[in-house]
């Protein structure tokens, strides 16, 4: 699914997408940068509630192509300007970590008849 | 007339100029060679015409905290009145008498476009106290002491060591058996959480540019995250070098402190010593060194207490058995 279907699917307000088409194969939450470093699928969106520019490097190094920022956390101007630079996608919800993520799967179909 | 013959000198002392050993550090004796005396001099002049009383010259002297004035007119400069002149006016009771008849004449002036080092020598030839500069024209264009060189010195020495900190090193090419040769090397200073992740984001780029297989890239990017971050959480600052040769990636972070108690408790899982708010930031899980280690294909860390902490990372990039 691309990006922008899974922003419209989701109900994100987006606050920067840098390429709309891009392919997002899944989610994974953590708010721990070594977990996301560990752990994180190339191509998932990263749900967190960490609002700073270290988030986005961290995904564009395990390709994660957008952060969803939970319980509506402001985004500093410092990580606009890195997501810019870097092309990091950076979304915002009022839904907490659970919730965001479960839209996730029901949007691209994961863990439905599991 | 009671003209002085020539500029009074300061105390001598043993001392060797700067430039003329060669223990002096290149970088200062590059600096000493590359700033010319229109670099260093002050150029905002306090002078006094010939015609103005020693007692003027003496008054400007003390308003300004000076220890000498330049007898000019017109950009031309006629002498200079120095403390000694005032002193020897005061004594002979000619201190209301014109500067023009008692100041000293026969100077020894530099050009403003002589390279420092030829100042510091006719500093340490005449052990003068300052010396007039003039320009090609020989026009006054400013005057030179020991104190405005320090202050040069310092501002360029600052500025050269900010330089170096921040300068990566960089060396490109093969290693001479046809294998790919990279060396990078990256400053980490303590808590630049702004920065955090860019050398690690550096690499990543380069092994792209290589076209290294993703899961290799990965690997070796998140070793150099988790070093780069450990630097900034934990070390006073640190170097990070990356170096690709004989087919395999090694990164190597090193710090000159504090250094680590207990280095088997520190590369166990979920062990930390990070603080409120930089776990806050999601660093400080505990997790970084297990991460290096997970991601690599050799390990190693040494450290001691109160001394540094030298991590490395090895990944084969290329298959050992080819």
């Amino acid at each position: 699914m691309t990006l922008n279907a899974l922003i419209v699917a989701c109900g994100w307000e987006p606050a920067l997408v840098p390429d709309p088409e891009v392919e997002v194969s899944g989610a994974y939450v953590s708010d721990l940068l070594s977990d996301v470093m560990a752990h994180c699928p190339d191509g998932a969106v990263l749900i967190t509630v960490q609002n700073h520019t270290n988030s986005v490097a961290v995904c564009t190094l395990v390709g994660a192509p957008a952060i969803v920022l939970v319980h509506n956390r402001e985004i500093p101007e410092e990580m606009q300007a890195a997501a810019s630079r870097e092309g990091v996608a950076l979304l915002r919800t009022t839904d907490d970590q659970f919730h965001a993520a479960l839209r996730v799967g029901k949007a691209l179909g994961i863990g439905v008849g599991e | 007339m009671s003209t002085s013959d020539s500029q009074p000198p300061i105390a001598s002392e043993e001392r060797t100029t700067l430039g003329e050993t060669d223990n002096d550090p290149i970088v200062l004796l590059e600096l000493i060679q590359r700033l010319k005396v229109r670099d260093v001099m002050t150029s905002n002049l306090v002078t006094v015409p010939r015609d103005a009383t020693m007692q003027q010259a003496q008054e400007l002297m003390r308003q300004k905290k000076i220890s000498s004035v330049p007898v000019e007119e017109k950009g031309r400069l006629f002498g200079l009145v120095s403390i000694d002149d005032i002193i020897r006016a005061l004594v002979a009771g000619t201190i209301h008498e014109s500067c023009g008849r008692h100041m000293t004449t026969k100077l020894v002036v530099l050009e403003d476009d002589m390279p420092l080092s030829f100042a510091l020598r006719y500093f340490d030839r005449y052990h003068y106290g300052r010396f007039p500069v003039i320009n090609r024209d020989r026009q006054l264009v400013g005057i030179i002491c020991h104190r405005d060189i320090n202050r040069a010195l310092l501002v360029e020495l600052t500025q050269e060591l900010h330089r170096l900190e921040g300068a990566s090193l960089q060396k490109d090419g093969d290693d001479g058996s046809g294998s790919l040769y990279l060396l990078r090397e990256f400053p980490i200073c303590k808590y630049d959480f702004e920065n955090a992740g860019k050398a690690a984001n550096q690499i990543k780029q380069v092994l792209q540019e290589k076209k290294l297989p993703p899961k290799i890239i990965r690997r070796i990017a998140v070793a150099a995250y988790e070093l780069e971050i450990n630097l900034c959480v934990h070390s006073d600052g640190g170097v990070l070098s990356w170096q690709i040769s004989n087919g395999r990636s090694e990164i190597v972070a090193r710090d000159a402190g504090p250094g680590i108690e207990d280095v088997e408790w520190a590369c166990r899982d979920g062990a930390s010593t990070a603080n409120e708010w930089i776990r806050s930031l999601g660093f400080g899980a505990g997790m970084g060194l297990v991460n290096v280690r997970r991601v690599s294909d050799e390990f190693d860390i040494k450290s001691k207490k109160g001394s540094g902490t030298t991590v490395k990372s090895i990944i084969y990039i290329e298959d050992k058995a080819s």
